[in-house]
């Protein structure tokens, strides 16, 4: 099927088997709190020391280490949820119902996050917190599409059927996605317009530029990590009258 | 192979989201003047933006053009957006990043002599970082990207 080579097709059949995920990532999870830990250090290190000062900003740029990483990881996890959604509505795959609905709470923060720091890195630069322009606005309604999709999924008690109203909700919400992005081509805003994320080459400078990768990829490790752990959770829950949860259990308690 | 009703629900969630998409896209369209933030200077000489009401304009300070007449805090300098020019006056605090060659977003409106009355100005940081001595060196040459 699509040309994937058979041990993957294989390791994500596996991997949709609830006991062997739950298996698998116990294992998997030291190692990718080892690289976040070591990722997160390389990039503040980077980014608050190594890097130089801003020719026009000066230093209070450097929050552009938070709040660019946090931008990209609100659309990137955005985007991981509608697909895990849609493939929950096609396959009716319960991991992939679990996936989507453990990254809304993710992605909202980290939504709240990138409107935070842009909101402190406003007021000094811009003059403002807070303006009503194309690209702020878009993000704000990208966190209350999160926070919808939050709600929706708690007012629903059967969670099968919760899972689907959700990524129904989340499927619809994506037109924002390419509105966010593109915001800052498509009509005039205050928020400057894209430094990384274009065709061209980058417009900052590459001392500054590979802390910032250091932290995108850092954010990307912390947001598996956060994922994994939600997942586990609501597996477990989900699953509790099942043989292997049974199991699992027996055996903390001895 | 997929099997009929996968297909089935596959083509459905493709076309609720074309849906989706076209529906936005013409609401976009239509309101695109009202997602604009600012106008431009030449909209404002083209006699497109308001001419009793308060509305944003945004441009870059022409190099040379920041004056201060007399000693209070009212500061005149001229916008540009590299084709028509518009003069603004501003009463108070500029943002730090308000410079000759910046962006900026001013709100206020036009006065009888078609001078812009701010009431507010915002600067417009561009999408350029570099550390100074890089800038330094650039200096006698074109900014890189677009720098509005």
């Amino acid at each position: 099927m699509f040309l994937v080579p058979d041990p993957v097709v294989r390791f994500f059949h596996r991997m949709a088997s609830p006991p062997h995920f739950y298996a698998f990532t116990e294992r998997l999870m030291p190692w990718l709190v080892v690289i976040f830990l070591l990722l997160t250090a390389a990039g503040l290190y980077g980014g608050l020391y190594l890097a130089p000062a801003d020719y026009q900003q000066g230093d209070s740029y450097r929050i552009i280490y938070i709040h660019v990483p946090s931008a990209w990881m609100s659309l990137f996890i955005y985007v991981v949820m509608a697909i895990a959604g849609a493939i929950g509505l096609v396959w009716r795959i319960k991991l992939a119902e679990i996936v989507a609905i453990s990254s809304a709470p993710i992605g909202a923060s980290f939504t709240f996050i990138a409107l935070f720091t842009g909101s402190l890195w406003g007021k000094p630069m811009w003059g403002t917190w807070w303006v009503w322009d194309a690209r702020l606005t878009s993000e704000l309604i990208l966190l209350f599409l999160y926070m919808g999709v939050i709600g929706l999924y708690g007012a629903i008690d059967d969670k099968r059927v919760a899972s689907k109203a959700v990524a129904i909700l989340a499927l619809v919400g994506v037109v924002n996605i390419p509105i966010i992005h593109y915001s800052v081509e498509w009509w005039n805003t205050l928020h400057q317009g894209p430094t990384v994320t274009k065709m061209d080459k980058p417009s900052i400078h590459v001392s500054m530029l590979i802390p910032l990768l250091l932290m995108a990829l850092s954010f990307n490790v912390y947001y598996l990590i956060a994922l994994i752990q939600r997942v586990r959770i609501e597996l477990l829950q989900r699953e509790r009258s099942s043989q292997w949860v049974k199991n699992k259990v027996l055996e903390v308690k001895q | 192979m997929m099997k009929p009703a996968r297909k089935q629900r596959l083509i459905l969630i493709i076309l609720m989201i074309l849906g989706a998409g076209t529906a936005t896209g013409f609401a976009l369209k239509s309101f695109n003047e009202n997602l604009m933030y600012f106008f431009s200077t030449t909209d404002v000489v083209e006699g497109k933006a308001p001419k009793d009401t308060l509305f944003r304009l945004g441009g870059m300070v022409i190099k040379g053009s920041v004056e201060r007449p007399g000693d209070g805090m009212m500061v005149r300098f001229k916008l540009t957006d590299f084709s028509k020019e518009v003069s603004v006056e501003y009463t108070g605090i500029l943002p730090d990043l308000f410079r000759e060659g910046q962006g900026i977003v001013a709100h206020g409106k036009l006065n009888q002599q078609d001078v812009f009355i701010a009431e507010e100005v915002l600067a417009k940081h561009d999408e350029n970082y570099m550390p100074p001595e890089v800038k330094g060196s650039l200096k006698n040459q074109p900014m890189p990207g677009k720098g509005e």
